[in-house]
């Protein structure tokens, strides 16, 4: 995973001291009747973040940016962009552009003519900027068509391409990679990425963690309608601990050592190796013990934990992460630094 | 070969330079209105209402004109008046585009210009710009109502030249019996048009509050349509005589104040406060439905 750190691209624009951040939600909840769909999320993307907004379907992603960018009245709780309600006005989404869902335009309009009502419905000099974001898209050739007979693909670009318009400070992009040939996902990290390196703030709600491993560094994993982490990817892998794979000479000896070594906890076999969970030096112990109970080592790695396994760990498993930051305590820091 | 996104050459999209310490000039009403006439303009919808505004007076034309060879005049209801003015063609469509016909041609478009949005997932994307949602429900509104008139006085227009080439371009006998000159004639068949846009503004109201409630184009044309029609049903049931003054079909009669000598304005008054009756509320319900109403699909 390529970090992308906040703040530090040269063109990135240095919030104010003080400055509310781009994204703070509070105890934000929606019921429909008795299905609960947002049950209490509390989160905050500071300037500069690329922000993943993970979880499984169902589990309220997009309520819930519905609901930050005004479509959605909540239940309970409050939305904050920049300081401001998108429920009492719609100034309070000056600065902001994105999508939920799909990307929707008037399939009887071009392309261009779609872009050319929205910037007019933007004002200012949005109007200015739709040569560029179609170039930036890559749909200049095929502006001129009718955007009922574009393919899925290019209703994604050009649903970024009409953010674009916005010249947005924060770009809330729900799913923006589904659909897409694996050409299309990498072009479409590529620029959020430089969109994020310009100084763009960016939140995305993704199924796709390898793409958001890679993009984003901070995330929210959200498991029917809560929150259950909320903070820095490398805080996450920090929390979950190291784990390791073994195999010997003689696995059954090497299980036995395992499972009596101090320092070693969790251990199982996976797919005929062993698994366990240890810190450095207590690995370190263990291969002596190893060789000393006569069960040669063939290969002993450390396991690389990725945003997936922490993922379902979090979602369908019980929701613990060796040594993670509840999601609670994680938004209270957060407002505490904001 | 690119698959299309991002690999142009850096875009100077800066992070909000357009918005933070820049005054920015912000659309309004009339930047819908003026969009949602273009949108108008590319939909089949919209010449399917005016083309059938525009045809009907010519078929009608054509249908006096042959039976007037045909029977010579003699046994065709209104015959005999139409055969002497092109004038009175439009009022006999007004008379009859009652029933059915300028409802559903009002209908085609009042009832689909919220329910559209929904059909095309595009409510989401127009309502996270910089409008609110009561500029984009006025913009919508005045579009409608646009197209309502256009339709009307496309009718009355066509119905005033086919029906001159057919008839002449003559004087008119009025209701009460007195004759006035052609250009006066004319002038009392664009007042009358004018009149008969009071109900029609109220079907325009009606279809924009199912459009918006139902979600459904065609739920919202067609229930339009069918609550003129319930109007023209009670209108004719025996016993309710009592509230044919107060029915919304009854006002589609109230140009014909303006062809009585004095001009009766009765009727008028009574089709103005009536409409506003029906008209009003269901604005105001579609408007407060629109403005509070959760955007989870469309």
């Amino acid at each position: 995973m390529t970090d992308i750190p906040s703040g530090t691209s040269p063109q990135a624009e240095r919030p104010a001291p003080g400055a509310p951040p781009p994204v703070e939600v509070r105890g934000l909840v929606k019921r429909y009747g008795e299905l609960e769909a947002v049950a209490g999320v509390d989160l905050t993307v500071h300037a500069g973040d690329v922000y993943g907004y993970l979880g499984p379907n169902g589990a309220g992603k997009t309520t819930c940016l519905r609901m930050m960018l005004g479509l959605i009245r909540p239940t309970a709780g409050t939305v904050r962009l920049f300081g401001r309600d998108p429920l009492q006005t719609v100034q309070a989404l000056d600065g902001v552009a994105g999508f939920v869902e799909a990307p929707t335009f008037y399939p009887y309009l071009t392309g261009r003519r779609n872009l050319e009502l929205l910037a007019g419905f933007d004002g200012g000099d949005a109007g200015d900027r739709i040569t560029q974001a179609l170039e930036t898209v890559e749909l200049t050739d095929r502006a001129r068509d009718k955007v009922g007979g574009y393919s899925h693909g290019m209703r994604q670009r050009i649903g970024i391409a009409a953010a674009l318009l916005r010249d947005p400070k924060l770009l809330l992009l729900d799913e923006p990679a589904t659909g897409l040939d694996p050409a299309g996902m990498r072009d479409m990290r590529l620029l959020i990425r430089r969109l994020a390196d310009q100084g763009m703030t960016v939140l995305l709600s993704s199924h796709l963690l390898a793409e958001v491993e890679e993009l984003c560094n901070r995330v929210a994993i959200v498991r029917t309608g809560r929150i259950v982490y909320e903070g820095a990817i490398a805080d996450l892998k920090r929390g979950a601990g190291a784990t390791y794979r073994l195999s010997s000479t003689d696995d059954a000896r090497a299980l036995a050592v395992c499972r009596a070594q101090p320092g070693i906890a969790d251990v199982h076999v996976v797919h005929g190796r062993i698994s366990f969970a240890a810190d450095e030096p207590a690995v370190a112990v263990l291969s002596q013990a190893l060789v000393e109970a006569g069960a040669l080592i063939h290969s002993l790695a450390p396991e690389t934990v990725t945003l997936e396994d922490l993922f379902f760990s979090l979602t369908e498993g019980d929701g613990v992460v060796n040594g993670g930051v509840p999601a609670g305590e994680t938004a209270a820091a957060a407002a505490e630094a904001s | 070969m690119s698959s299309g996104v991002g690999t142009a050459d850096t875009p100077r999209f800066g992070p909000g330079a357009g918005v933070a310490g820049r005054s920015r000039s912000r659309p309004g009403i009339a930047t819908v209105y003026r969009w949602e006439l273009l949108k108008l303009r590319y939909q089949k919808r919209t010449y399917l209402g005016l083309g059938a505004a525009a045809i009907v007076p010519i078929l009608f034309v054509l249908a006096i004109h042959f039976r007037h060879h045909r029977d010579n005049g003699g046994d065709f209801a209104f015959a005999s008046y139409l055969t002497k003015s092109g004038l009175v063609v439009p009022l006999v469509l007004l008379l009859f585009g009652a029933v059915w016909m300028f409802p559903l041609i009002t209908a085609l478009v009042a009832g689909d210009i919220f329910a559209s949005e929904d059909h095309n997932g595009t409510l989401k994307t127009v309502l996270t710009r910089s409008l609110e949602r009561w500029q984009i429900f006025a913009g919508k509104g005045l579009a409608t109502a646009t197209y309502a008139v256009t339709a009307i006085f496309i009718s009355g227009t066509v119905g005033v030249i086919a029906g001159s080439i057919q008839s002449g371009f003559n004087s008119v006998q009025t209701l009460s019996g007195s004759i006035v000159s052609a250009p006066k004639g004319l002038e009392l068949v664009y007042l009358s048009l004018l009149v008969y846009l009071i109900p029609i503004g109220t079907i325009v109201c009606i279809g924009l509050l199912l459009s918006t409630i139902t979600r459904n184009s065609a739920a919202a044309v067609v229930g339009t349509l069918m609550i003129s029609l319930l109007f023209q049903l009670i209108g004719i049931l025996p016993g309710l005589g009592a509230l044919q003054p107060y029915l919304l079909s009854t006002q589609f009669n109230a140009w014909q104040g303006l062809l009585r000598q004095p001009i009766d304005w009765a009727p008028i008054v009574r089709a103005a406060w009536v409409c506003a009756m029906y008209a009003v509320p269901a604005l105001a319900t579609a408007f407060l439905v629109f403005l509070r109403r959760d955007v989870a699909g469309g």
